[in-house]
């Protein structure tokens, strides 16, 4: 059975990325800035780094659009999850909400 | 109509393709597999955010398990950004293993997915350097609250992936004579299942070891 052909991309390109992405995210956990901002540095960072893998490494930017949403299905239910179990969690120490 | 009949018409029925990779039914298995270890992982960094959120974080005046420690305070971040970059040098290699078969060369897949072996290895080497550092001084399993046990369920289950995938990937380098440029879907596939490993480093890395 015959492979397609199709542009091979530029695989060191994308090592030199993450490597990048990598060094920014040790400088932006260590740099001092306020939390919220570090952790929302180091989530692009991290989903940047783990994008090029997927769409480059695993090949997902050349394949059928449906094996994209494969693909992205458990990050979007992950994503409700975390929506779903913020209110039990993170609020557990304000007045009024922490039950007796 | 069914097949045999199709057949004794002397009627040429098409062998069924899977729908999503026409060249191989193994790279949807793979893909659809991922999706559920992806599932697991996410289950377990979700249950690591939602555990720490529910906890004051450690200042100085509280200590564990009242409070949750600041992991940069316990682990060695440096030890492990190594790590990270072994494992996606090993990606790499991983890579252009692949791109070598993809031009019959079988030499050059061997040689690159014995780097990529190797990559494997010295992850699990540093990585059973960490935890016996851990354990024989730092924490146990049931130790600073909840963190010790999350710590090591996460970057255990994440370690075990690791040591079955250098095992697998063993396995088609043992039998590399078989591939060729029409024939190296199970490189292909071999190949998804260490890029999604080293994915999830990555995210376990940023959320339990950084943040």
């Amino acid at each position: 059975m015959a492979t397609e052909a199709h542009d091979h991309p530029n695989y060191m390109a994308i090592f030199w990325w993450l490597l990048g992405l990598t060094i920014a995210e040790l400088a932006v956990a260590y740099m001092p800035m306020p939390k919220s901002l570090m952790i929302a540095g180091l989530v692009s960072l991290a989903v940047a780094k783990a994008t090029l893998v997927a769409m480059y490494f695993m090949h997902l930017k050349f394949e059928r659009r449906t094996l994209g949403l494969i693909a992205l299905t458990p990050p979007i239910l992950l994503m409700m999850f975390v929506v779903i179990t913020y209110p039990d969690t993170a609020w557990r120490f304000v007045s009024g909400l922490a039950g007796h | 109509m069914s097949q045999a009949a199709a057949l004794d018409h002397g009627l040429h029925v098409e062998p069924a393709e899977s729908p999503l990779t026409p060249e191989s039914w193994g790279k949807l298995g793979m893909w659809l597999f991922l999706a559920g270890d992806a599932m697991s992982f996410g289950g377990l960094i979700v249950g690591y955010a939602a555990l720490r959120m529910g906890t004051e974080a450690c200042t100085g005046v509280l200590a564990p398990p009242a409070c949750w420690p600041t992991p940069s305070t316990i682990l060695g971040v440096p030890f492990t950004a190594v790590m990270t970059f072994l494992l996606i040098c090993s990606s790499v290699t991983m890579v252009k293993a692949l791109e070598a078969i993809s031009h019959d060369d079988r030499a050059g897949l061997r040689k690159f997915l014995g780097l990529t072996i190797l990559g494997g290895a010295c992850f699990l080497g540093m990585q059973a350097r960490e935890w016996t550092h851990l354990l024989t001084h730092v924490m146990t399993l049931t130790s600073k609250g909840l963190f010790g046990s999350t710590f090591f369920v996460l970057t255990g289950f994440h370690g075990f992936h690791v040591f079955s995938g250098v095992v697998y990937l063993s396995c088609i380098r043992g039998n590399a004579e078989a591939y060729s440029a029409e024939n190296h879907n199970a490189v292909e596939i071999v190949g998804l299942y260490w890029h999604f490993v080293d994915l999830v480093w990555i995210l376990i890395f940023t959320f339990v070891y950084l943040v």
